[in-house]
Parts: C-alpha cells; sequence; structure tokens
C-alpha cells in the first residue's frame, strides 16, 4: 500500500516535458516533490502565479507571496503574476495541461465530489468547481476508503458534486485505475496490494483485465 | 477632481448600514488592512461583502464578523474562520458561496459593462439551481450575472494621486478587477506618489476607475501558512 507521499511521487510520473499543471491542496502538493530529472513542469497557483518556487528561506518570506494554499512560495526565473480573473482565463480555455485533486468521492462515471459535505463542512468550493469544469485531464489522488473503511469509488456519488464526467486516472493508495466509458479500469497495483483487495474497496464498476503490473516507484 | 484622501476613516465615510462592498484580497494576502479597520470602528451594518475569502478569527473580515457588521458574505471559500462558522450555523450570517473563478468574472464584468456571461463553472452541481443554461459547441453553460457593489475597497502597492495603481506579486489577485466593478473605488496604498513617478508601462489599473486614493500606515501584513526551506 502506498503512503501520501507514495501517491505523489507515482502522479508525478505522469508529467511530461512541458506541461502547465495545477496541484490541488494537500496530497496534490507533494507531486511538485517528484518532478522527474530531466522535464521542466510550469506550477499554476490559481491565486496568480505561474512558474510557482519552492518554498522561501527564512530571509526570503513575503507576505505578499502566496500560492492557493496560502503557503509562502518563490518564483523562478520566468515566473509571472496576474489578476484571479486571467487565471482562472487560463483555467476555463484549457491552457493547463494537467490538474491533481484530492476527492471525496469520485464515481464510475467521472463525476467527482470534493467541496462540501452537508450540515459539516461548508468552506466551499475554492477554484475546484472551475477547474473540473474546463480540465483537459484530472488526475484525482486520494485514499481508496474513508476512515469508516467505506468505498470512495462508488457507483453514484453521495456527497454534493463539484464536476460531471472529468476524471480521467485515479491514484490511491491501493492502485492506478482509469476512468472510461467502461467504468474503473485497474491499470496498477501498488505493492503488496491484490486484485481482490481492489475489488473490496471498490463498489463502482471495476474493470479487471489480463494480468495487472506492480506499479513502479 | 481630487482623488487623494488623508486616510482610512475619510475614505469609508459615505459607505452607509446595509451597504454591498467589494473587498480585494486571497486570504489574508492584499487584503485592504486599513479600510477594514476603519469600518470596523466606524461600526456600519448590515453589510453584504463580495470577498474571495471572509479572514481569519481576529484579521480581516473576520475583524468585521466579530462586530457582527457583515449580513452576507459572497465567497469561494471561508474555511479559516471559526466565528464565521459559528454565526452561519446559527442562521446570523447569510452566506454564498460561488466558484472562485467565476467570483473574479463576475467582478470583471462588473467593471466592463458586461450584464452576465456564460461559463461552463458550475455545470451539474447544486452552482447550478436556478440558473439559466445554454449549449454551445454542444457543452452546456450557465449563464451568471455581473455583481452590483455600491463600493470596492482595494489594496494596491504603488499609486499616483490620479489614481493609477500597481499590485505586488500575488498580492494583485482579485484588486484590480475589484477596483474596476465599484461604483465607487477605494484603493490604500504602502506608496503614494505624484503623477510621472510611475511608468505608464507597468500600470495595472488606470486612476479612471479610482475614486479615492491614501496612503494605508501600519501594514501588518499577516501570514496565514508560514513556510519556509531551511537551506
Amino acid at each position: 500500500m502506498l503512503t501520501k507521499e507514495l501517491i505523489a511521487k507515482r502522479i508525478a510520473k505522469e508529467l511530461k516535458d512541458g506541461y502547465y499543471v495545477n496541484l490541488g491542496i494537500g496530497v496534490p502538493t507533494l507531486v511538485a516533490n517528484y518532478i522527474p530529472d530531466g522535464i521542466h513542469v510550469t506550477l499554476q497557483s490559481e491565486n496568480g502565479l505561474l512558474g510557482m518556487g519552492p518554498f522561501p528561506t527564512e530571509e526570503k518570506v513575503d507576505a505578499d507571496l502566496i500560492n492557493a494554499g496560502k503557503q509562502t512560495v518563490t518564483t523562478l526565473p520566468g515566473s509571472a503574476f496576474f489578476d484571479s480573473a486571467t487565471s482562472f482565463a487560463m483555467i476555463r480555455s484549457g491552457r493547463v495541461d494537467l490538474t491533481v485533486l484530492g476527492a471525496m468521492e469520485v464515481n464510475d462515471k467521472g463525476d467527482i465530489s470534493n467541496w462540501k459535505i452537508p450540515g459539516k463542512m461548508v468552506k466551499g468550493m475554492g477554484g475546484a468547481i472551475d477547474l473540473v469544469a474546463s480540465a483537459k485531464n484530472i488526475i484525482v489522488a486520494m485514499m481508496h476508503t474513508n476512515k469508516g473503511g467505506e468505498s470512495k469509488l462508488l457507483k453514484e456519488c453521495t456527497l454534493p458534486i463539484t464536476g460531471l464526467n472529468c476524471v480521467k486516472k485515479v491514484v490511491t493508495n491501493l492502485c492506478v485505475l482509469d476512468v472510461t466509458e467502461r467504468g474503473f479500469e485497474l491499470k496498477e497495483l501498488a505493492p503488496g496490494v491484490t486484485v481482490d483487495m481492489v475489488r473490496e474497496a471498490t463498489e463502482g464498476r471495476l474493470v479487471v483485465e489480463g494480468d495487472i503490473p506492480e506499479m513502479e516507484l | 477632481m481630487e482623488k487623494v484622501v488623508a486616510n482610512a476613516d475619510i475614505a469609508v465615510q459615505n459607505i452607509e448600514d446595509n451597504a454591498t462592498l467589494m473587498l480585494g484580497g486571497f486570504g489574508l494576502c492584499g487584503i485592504p488592512e486599513n479600510c477594514i479597520g476603519a469600518l470596523v470602528r466606524k461600526g456600519v451594518n448590515g453589510l453584504t461583502c463580495i470577498s474571495n475569502n471572509a479572514g481569519v478569527d481576529d484579521f480581516g473580515i473576520g475583524l468585521m464578523l466579530q462586530q457582527k457588521q457583515v449580513k452576507k458574505m459572497i465567497s469561494s471559500y471561508v474555511g479559516e474562520n471559526a466565528e464565521f462558522e459559528r454565526q452561519l450555523l446559527s442562521g446570523e450570517l447569510e452566506v454564498e458561496l460561488i466558484p472562485q473563478g467565476t467570483l473574479a468574472e463576475r467582478c470583471r464584468a462588473a467593471g466592463s459593462g458586461v450584464p452576465a456571461f456564460y461559463t461552463p463553472a458550475g455545470v451539474g452541481t447544486e452552482v447550478a439551481e436556478g440558473k439559466e443554461t445554454r449549449e454551445f459547441g454542444g457543452k452546456t453553460y450557465l449563464l451568471e450575472h455581473a455583481f452590483d457593489a455600491d463600493f470596492a475597497i482595494v489594496k494596491a502597492w504603488k499609486g499616483d494621486t490620479d489614481g493609477n495603481i500597481i499590485f505586488k506579486a500575488t498580492a494583485r489577485n482579485f484588486n484590480p478587477m475589484m477596483a474596476m466593478a465599484g461604483k465607487y473605488t477605494i484603493v490604500e496604498v504602502e506608496e503614494l506618489v505624484e503623477p510621472g513617478e510611475l511608468d505608464p508601462n507597468f500600470i495595472h489599473v488606470p486612476g479612471i476607475f479610482v475614486n479615492a486614493i491614501f496612503k494605508g500606515t501600519d501594514y501588518e501584513k499577516r501570514i496565514e501558512q508560514r513556510t519556509v526551506r531551511s537551506s
């Protein structure tokens, strides 16, 4: 089974040279730590920064320079600042090549719920609804089951929807799945995980064809 | 028309109870600290605030929430504020949550003479409830309307006495569109200079959109998530 760090590391293997990438808060942010050598990826932060650099050293902390998670960050050579309307112009017009998000639920049609638990969590959607409405390529990073052990890969989402038919791939602590017309297609297993363990933990339609390889990390 | 005012208290003096305000900022970055302080001192109530976030308990719009000055918040994310959550769950505070890009575009439309626009964000979600939809090129879009705000309250880095303003780094965020969208726009700046001192090539919002400008003081610029690396 994968730790959160290893989920991020596996997703980083999906990055390609020249990609513009938006990383959500939480596990998706960790993907930035595993960008493969030899490729150039530009991180977009929807509060108005293209070309997000690492955290600053203590002397370089600037309250006016944060990412969408409100963390202090830095720029890189070639970075650009812009306003929020321009930021979402990039997102809506499909310029961002890859979006990595966390989720509470994903269904086998690629619908995603990740912004609200009625009566409990009412923090707001931030930019998630805009991102999923327009992104060409969305990968979800999440645990396969919730804290109660229930599947998060469902036939139908039970929580309020963030976007319809938009998730292309899910990487969990158990496996890598592609979301296609047939449902969740099992592509790779995490070390130590069997197909039966994935079946047990997946409520939505699961497609298993041939030998499923162990993922390379 | 003289745009320069002496301080925040004078800048907000025309804001009355039940006004609709736009307040710039993302989290606590690029928020109009001086004007928020002045609104708390003035004690206006029943405000509708359009702002991406609602501050934290003891800073930003959180200071206005503590004094129960806000009737309604229109935001995309309000997660960092316990007092906000308490008022929301108890029904004291009305909240409209809007996708962040739609929030930005509704500001931009308001400042651009565009009454409404179609966006893909929110189709198939509760955001779409009660909204007109239309298909373009086989894809469904929602009709969203421009905001209608009495005042925009904006924080910039540098400005001149004609109201031309420049923002710094990610403190820009919602400030430029809000500056354009207010029926009356108030700008607080860290540096206020004479006309001619700012390079016209680098103006972010031209002074035509600005009604009042002043040099702010004592900026705290609080950081929500101070993240550093060792070397």
